[in-house]
Parts: C-alpha cells; sequence; structure tokens
C-alpha cells in the first residue's frame, strides 16, 4: 500500500492542493473551525507529499509520472510511434529541489494566514486561491510538458494576482494585482506562441522529446527568445523587474512570501528551457547565455540594493532586495553556463558556482519569506509599514525581532546562518571568473547588511512610542509559521555541508545532465 | 435594469434551448467539436440572456450566487475524484478504466475509422460532465458578480 | 502559388493581429482598450496553434485499427481549448480589477492611475 501511493507522489502533489482548493468553499459552509482545519490538512498533506516525494528523488533518482496511463511508468506508450504523447510528469533532483522549497514554505505560510487573516472577510476565496497558487508552483517545477509548464504558469500568475488584488485597499492592491497580471498574461502568451512554434516543427510537447528532436535553427531561436525574455521577468530580474515592488508591496505579506516561491518557479523555468531544452554542448554557444545571465545577475544585484536604501515602505524596501538577491542565483548559475563548454574551468569553479546559485535559491525562498512575515507581522499590530512611522517595537514583539534579525542577518550573508553559506560559494567561484563580478557581489552584500541595520533600527529600536502602546505579540500561529522558515535558515547555516552534498550536488549534477534528462523518457543514449 | 415585454420573454424562451443545446455539447464532448468548457459556456449564455433582461435583484432569487458557487465547487471535486479512481482501477491520475469495459460507458470502439458511438469513450464523458457543471457555475458567478458591481440608472 | 498564399493567409492574419494588439497595449490610455488588445493577442496566439495544426484531407483519429488514412493528431486544438479557457479566466479578472479601479479611482485612464509609483 506504501508502496503504491509512493508511486503515485507526483499525482498527489498536484491533486491534494486542487482538491483542498475547491472543498474549502464546501467547508466555510460549516464555519471558520472547519475551514481552518482543513487549510491547515491540506497544507500539512501537501508539504508531506512533497518532501516525501523529494526523498524518494534524492534517493533513488529521476521519477517519472504519466498521467492517464495503465501504468505510471508507461512514458510511451505501444502504438504511439515513439512519441510520448501523455503528460507527464518528470522530477529530476533540480525539480525536488524547487519542490521542497514549495512545500516548506507553503506550511509555514498556511500556518501563518491562518491567524493573520482572521479578521478579514471572504476568506473562503483566499484560501481557495493560495492552494491554486501552490498548485501552480508545484505543477510548474515537476512537470515534463511544455504546455502543461504554460497551464501551470498561467494557474500560479492568474492565482497570485487575484491574491495581490485581494485585499482592495483604497485600489492600490487591485492596482498592483492588474500590473501583475498584465505582465504576466503577456508573458504567458509569448511562452505559448514558443510552444506553438516548437510544437510546429517537433510534432512533440514532451521536454526531453523536444530537447532530442531540436535542430537549432532560426525559428528555434525565436522561440528560445520568447520564452526566455518572460521567465526572466517574472523572476523579476533587472530590467525587468518594475512589477515587483508594486506587486509585492500591496500583496498580503503571507502571499508575498509565496509570490517571491512562485517568481523562483519561474527562475526555475528559465534554467530548464537553457540548460534543458536548448543545452545541446555541440551545437550551443554556451558563453554568449552564461554572460547574458551573469550580466542580468550582476544588474539585478546592484540595481535591486541601490533602489531599496532610500525606500520607506518597508514591504517595497524588501521587494527590491529580493531583486537583488535574484541577481546572486542568476550569477551564480550564469557562471557555470559560461565556462560550461570548458570542462576543467567547470570542474574547479563552474559547478561551485552553480551550486551556490541553486543553494541561494532555496536559502532566498526561506529568509526572505521570513522577512515578509515579519514585516506582516508588524503590520497585523500597527498598521502601517511606513519606517518613519514605526519605532520601539522590541519590547512589544521580541519574537518578531528576533525572527526579524535572524532573516536580516542571513540575507546580508553574515555567519552563522544560511544566506552565508550559498554567498560564499558564489564569491569563491565568481572571483576566479572575475574577481570584479566577486567584488560587486561582496560591496552589494554590504550595502544589503546597511539597509537593514537601517529597517532594524527604525522598527525595533527606540523607547517604545505612545501610539503603539496597545501592541502586543502577534498570534501563536503566526510565530509558529515564522518558526518553521527560521528553524531552515538556521539549520542550513550552522550545517550546509549536509544540504550541499545531499540536495545540491544532485542538482547541479541534474541541471547539466541534459542526455539524462532525454533518457529517463526516450530510453538509451 | 429591467428591458421591454418582448426581450424578456425572448430571453424567457431561449433559455431552456440553450441549457439544452449545451448539455448535447457537453455529452457529446468526445465526438464533435466541443466539450466540458463549451457546453457550460454555452449554458452559462442562457444565464447571461436572463441576466442582461432583468434587473439583478429580480434574477439573484432564481439564480443565486450560492448555489452557482456550488456547481463549481461540486464540478471540480468531481473532476479530481474522476481522476483519483484511476488509481483505484490500477493504473495512473486520470486513468481511463472504464474504457472498453462494457456498460453504459465502455462499449468498444467500432472497426476502424468511423464518426463514433456515443458510449465508447469510458471516462471521458464524466469528465466533460464534470467540467460542464464546473464552468456553468463559474462563469454565471463572474457574470452575476459583475452585474451586482453595475450601478442602477433609471431612464 | 495561389495555394501557397492561401496557407500563409492564418498566418499573415496572425501577424497583423498581433501588431493590431501590440499597439494597443502600448499606445492606448484607456484601460479598457488595453485589455482589449491582450484578448486580441490571445485570438492570435489561438489562430497561431490552430494554424499549425491544419492537415489538408485528415480525418480525426479515432479509430481501432489504425486505418490507412491521414489522421490528425489533435493535440493544437486541445491547446487551443485550454488556452481559450484560461484566456476566459484571465479578460474576467482583469475585467473585474478595471471595474474596481474605476469605482475607486473615478477613471479608467492609465495615465491617473498612479498611486504606486515612488
Amino acid at each position: 500500500m506504501m508502496d503504491s501511493l509512493a508511486l503515485h507522489l507526483p499525482a498527489l502533489l498536484v491533486a491534494i492542493p486542487l482538491f483542498t482548493a475547491f472543498l474549502i468553499p464546501l467547508a466555510g459552509r460549516a464555519g471558520d473551525t472547519a475551514r481552518s482545519a482543513l487549510v491547515l490538512l491540506g497544507a500539512a498533506l501537501t508539504s508531506l507529499a512533497g518532501l516525501a516525494l523529494a526523498a524518494r528523488v534524492f534517493a533513488r533518482g529521476t521519477v517519472l509520472y504519466v498521467f492517464g496511463a495503465a501504468a505510471p511508468h508507461a512514458a510511451i506508450p505501444m502504438d504511439s510511434g515513439g512519441i510520448p504523447i501523455r503528460i507527464i510528469f518528470q522530477v529530476d533532483a533540480l525539480g525536488a529541489l524547487m519542490v521542497v522549497i514549495a512545500s516548506l514554505s507553503s506550511l509555514a505560510i498556511a500556518l501563518y494566514s491562518l491567524a493573520a487573516e482572521s479578521r478579514q472577510s471572504g476568506k473562503d476565496g483566499f484560501y481557495s486561491m493560495l492552494f491554486l497558487l501552490v498548485t501552480g508552483v508545484l505543477g510548474m517545477v515537476s512537470t515534463g510538458d511544455l504546455f502543461n509548464f504554460f497551464v501551470f504558469l498561467e494557474i500560479s500568475s492568474l492565482a497570485g494576482a487575484a491574491l495581490v488584488a485581494y485585499r482592495i485597499d483604497k485600489g492600490e492592491a487591485v492596482e498592483g494585482g492588474l500590473k501583475y497580471a498584465l505582465l504576466s498574461t503577456v508573458g504567458a502568451l509569448s511562452v505559448l506562441m514558443a510552444i506553438g512554434i516548437l510544437f510546429a516543427q517537433y510534432n512533440a510537447l514532451n521536454i526531453a522529446t523536444v530537447a532530442s528532436r531540436l535542430r537549432f535553427g532560426s525559428l528555434d531561436m525565436i522561440a528560445l527568445v520568447l520564452l526566455a525574455v518572460p521567465l526572466a521577468m517574472k523572476c523579476g530580474a533587472v530590467p525587468m523587474h518594475f512589477w515587483t515592488p508594486d506587486t509585492y508591496t500591496t500583496a498580503p505579506s503571507s502571499i508575498t512570501a509565496l509570490l517571491v516561491v512562485s517568481s523562483q518557479a519561474s527562475l526555475y523555468g528559465l534554467f530548464r528551457i537553457l540548460f534543458t531544452l536548448y543545452g545541446d554542448l555541440l551545437r550551443f554557444n554556451w558563453a554568449v547565455f552564461g554572460w547574458f545571465l551573469v550580466i542580468l545577475g550582476a544588474l539585478s544585484a546592484f540595481v535591486g540594493v541601490t533602489m531599496a536604501i532610500p525606500q520607506k515602505d518597508v514591504k517595497r524596501l524588501m521587494a527590491y532586495h529580493a531583486v537583488s538577491q535574484t541577481g546572486y542565483m542568476l550569477l551564480g548559475v550564469g557562471v557555470g553556463l559560461a565556462v560550461f563548454a570548458d570542462a576543467g574551468a567547470l570542474a574547479a569553479y563552474g559547478k561551485t558556482a552553480m551550486a551556490g546559485g541553486l543553494f541561494h535559491i532555496i536559502n532566498h525562498a526561506m529568509y526572505k519569506g521570513l522577512l515578509f512575515l515579519t514585516a506582516g507581522a508588524v503590520f497585523y499590530r500597527t498598521g502601517t509599514r511606513n519606517l518613519n512611522r514605526l519605532g520601539g517595537l522590541g519590547h512589544a514583539m521580541p519574537w518578531t525581532m528576533v525572527f526579524f534579525m535572524i532573516g536580516a542577518l542571513a540575507i546580508a550573508g553574515i555567519p552563522p546562518f544560511n544566506g552565508f553559506a550559498s554567498k560564499l560559494l558564489i564569491y569563491e567561484s565568481v572571483f576566479r571568473f572575475s574577481p570584479f563580478l566577486a567584488i560587486l557581489a561582496m560591496v552589494v552584500s554590504i550595502l544589503t547588511l546597511a539597509s537593514f541595520v537601517k529597517v532594524f533600527h527604525s522598527m525595533f529600536m527606540g523607547p517604545p512610542r505612545a501610539e503603539f502602546a496597545g501592541v502586543r505579540e502577534v498570534p501563536a500561529p503566526m510565530i509558529a509559521g515564522m518558526a518553521i522558515l527560521a528553524a531552515f535558515v538556521i539549520l542550513a547555516g550552522l550545517v550546509p555541508q549536509v544540504f550541499v552534498d545531499r540536495m545540491i550536488a544532485p542538482a547541479v549534477n541534474a541541471l547539466v545532465d541534459r542526455a539524462g534528462y532525454i533518457a529517463a523518457i526516450l530510453g538509451g543514449h | 435594469m429591467n428591458m421591454t415585454k418582448i426581450v424578456r420573454t425572448t430571453a424567457d424562451l431561449f433559455y431552456p434551448f440553450c441549457l439544452v443545446f449545451g448539455l448535447y455539447v457537453v455529452l457529446h464532448g468526445h465526438l464533435t467539436p466541443g466539450g466540458g468548457f463549451q457546453g457550460g459556456a454555452v449554458m452559462a449564455t442562457g444565464a447571461a440572456l436572463l441576466l442582461v433582461s432583468r434587473r439583478y435583484e429580480d434574477i439573484t432569487r432564481s439564480l443565486r450566487q450560492n448555489t452557482m458557487k456550488l456547481c463549481e465547487a461540486v464540478g471540480l471535486l468531481m473532476f479530481i475524484t474522476a481522476g483519483l479512481a484511476g488509481l483505484f482501477a490500477g493504473g495512473a491520475f486520470l486513468y481511463n478504466g472504464l474504457a472498453g469495459a462494457g456498460g453504459l460507458f465502455g462499449e468498444p470502439v467500432a472497426f476502424g475509422a468511423n464518426p463514433g458511438g456515443l458510449n465508447t469513450a469510458g471516462l471521458i464523458p464524466l469528465l466533460n460532465i464534470a467540467v460542464g457543471i464546473e464552468v456553468l457555475g463559474g462563469l454565471t458567478v463572474i457574470l452575476l458578480y459583475m452585474l451586482s458591481g453595475v450601478k442602477e440608472t433609471e431612464p | 502559388m495561389i495555394t501557397r498564399l492561401l496557407l500563409a493567409m492564418p498566418f499573415l492574419t496572425v501577424a497583423v493581429l498581433l501588431l493590431l494588439a501590440l499597439g494597443a497595449l502600448l499606445f492606448k490610455r484607456n484601460l479598457i482598450k488595453m485589455l482589449m488588445g491582450l484578448s486580441l493577442m490571445e485570438s492570435a496566439v489561438n489562430l497561431f496553434l490552430v494554424a499549425i495544426g491544419y492537415r489538408q484531407d485528415g480525418v480525426a483519429p479515432i479509430f481501432t485499427n489504425v486505418p490507412q488514412t491521414l489522421m490528425v493528431l489533435p493535440t493544437v486544438q486541445a491547446l487551443t481549448l485550454t488556452a481559450i479557457v484560461i484566456g476566459v479566466a484571465t479578460s474576467a479578472m482583469m475585467l473585474s480589477f478595471a471595474m474596481v479601479i474605476y469605482k475607486k479611482y473615478g477613471t479608467v485612464d492609465v495615465r491617473n492611475i498612479r498611486k504606486l509609483n515612488g
């Protein structure tokens, strides 16, 4: 029984949150308690399925799941002429890494929302959308089918936009949501156009199949641009970052934390396109695209942090830092891509750079999620996000202060927190690639620290203010949600080597192993 | 706003036809152009006809938001349950265990290229019906919500 | 020659539609018109998908034993339907956003919808 359940984990991974999403309106009729219990149960089961699936992938390698087939492993039906015609989920180590991120954050965020949203109306829709967003993110990172990727991308952007606009709040939230929805839709249509171009030439939608048939003609290059640009935009890289501050600021804080995860799923999509779909060692100009990512990354890191420093709104400030941190990931993976054709350099520092970039993805999701949740906690009690009006909260909200400190030190790359572990990998390897970029990365880190010291000082330090006299610590579920993320931040900072060896190194190998990805579906080499 | 009697009567007359045609499109989804979404949209068009011909307050007495929301949730739950049923039939998620198994949904398909029989598709008509219910509910809820936001202007 | 031109017609239409949609999205100030541009773009992509799936003299693949006629794999049609469904959801959501914005701001001119700048 357990074995057959384990076999169906990839399907359950999207079926559970989807089922929960549509059960919530029914449970909502039975009252608040029933709904909260269902939310908790759904979130717990989803993350359980995610973590179990990830454990299976790290232990046994790529997991396949063929929807609608008589047996979940039959990728190529007998009478199809050698094409995998069904929708296939293909979770390799890279996908599993993203599944871990999404599982942990969604559990923490569901817990946090239960308390943070308890005073609001319209909770049925809120939680339904939240679970749809989780479904979209989990689907994006586990699917092995191009069109399926588009569908999950749209599910996550629509649910995300609806959630951003959920608390209308003088129209500002709707403005943020509209921007997000408009850009996401145009981006998704561009992705769909590219999928059409690829399908017209290769008669397949399966990523592995298309990859094995790709001829790198001019149409394919058009398709590459149509795929890569929207995904780079969705992950918030400069110069297409303009939506992030507006969207992240206006969304409820728990949703912002989830949007960070969703933007990282787009980053995963970008890597999947560049490495797996187009990553043919013999016919592809690696250096050009590596440098494309490196420049995008360096620009994002620097522009993001310089834009963040003067911000007065704490969430807007954090949103710009999210842009800046995305830069590190692009930088790390970009360096690996740039030296990919050079086996010596790849072994010497390329793989370390990629490991740093990928490790930074999971670290960033955790500490940035934590920071957004603390900002939400402060907003929950004080009703303002303006740094000039906040102050002296350290006395009233000690837990929130501690969690904020953990997150701030992690994002600034101070040991022993997880941000340091991944940034160290990036510094070391990028320095051997280009000393200038490594120094730039360190400067960005210092500026990040300065910025967060300012935020910490103006939110928590100073004498207690009269207008915040009634402020207390936030309810226990919110603390529990933050604690989950904080625990990961500390754990990954204390024993980074365990994470690098068990999760990150397999993910790097999966990222560069294009032949392995194709062989998992089509068999043979 | 209330339209003239002519419009209202025409809308009333067309409403059942819209529903029946929508049902036809849903049930024949696996053979002819159409399917759950298209049929559901046709049915929701019937609701839209009623909506444009009458005042919002009058219409919500017969087309309740809650009922339609229920349709939406139930349709989708039906879909996922049908998908999960594949697991119990021994296949993958959404495995079509009913096809070719005899009974109402499982008649064997005729030999060679043919226009197809209604009872041959197994799970697919069930999924179409589920989607049809969901889309009818979903689109009607959207229409009702949007209409509730429109200001009444008396002529 | 004429046949070739006829076969290219859908793709030319797609190009024209895409240009019109981009024009509406970039140069129109009215939010509703921008959303119309977005719908137009969706239609263009859908038309593109259907056009690449066209096979002359193909039949629908309903069969038990493989017949010796040309059959069409209806993948793109399925894609188009899914894209249409998603398009409906997107349009509905964004039009609702436009309604809320009109209520709160009293305008749908994007030049005046700028509370978030800075």
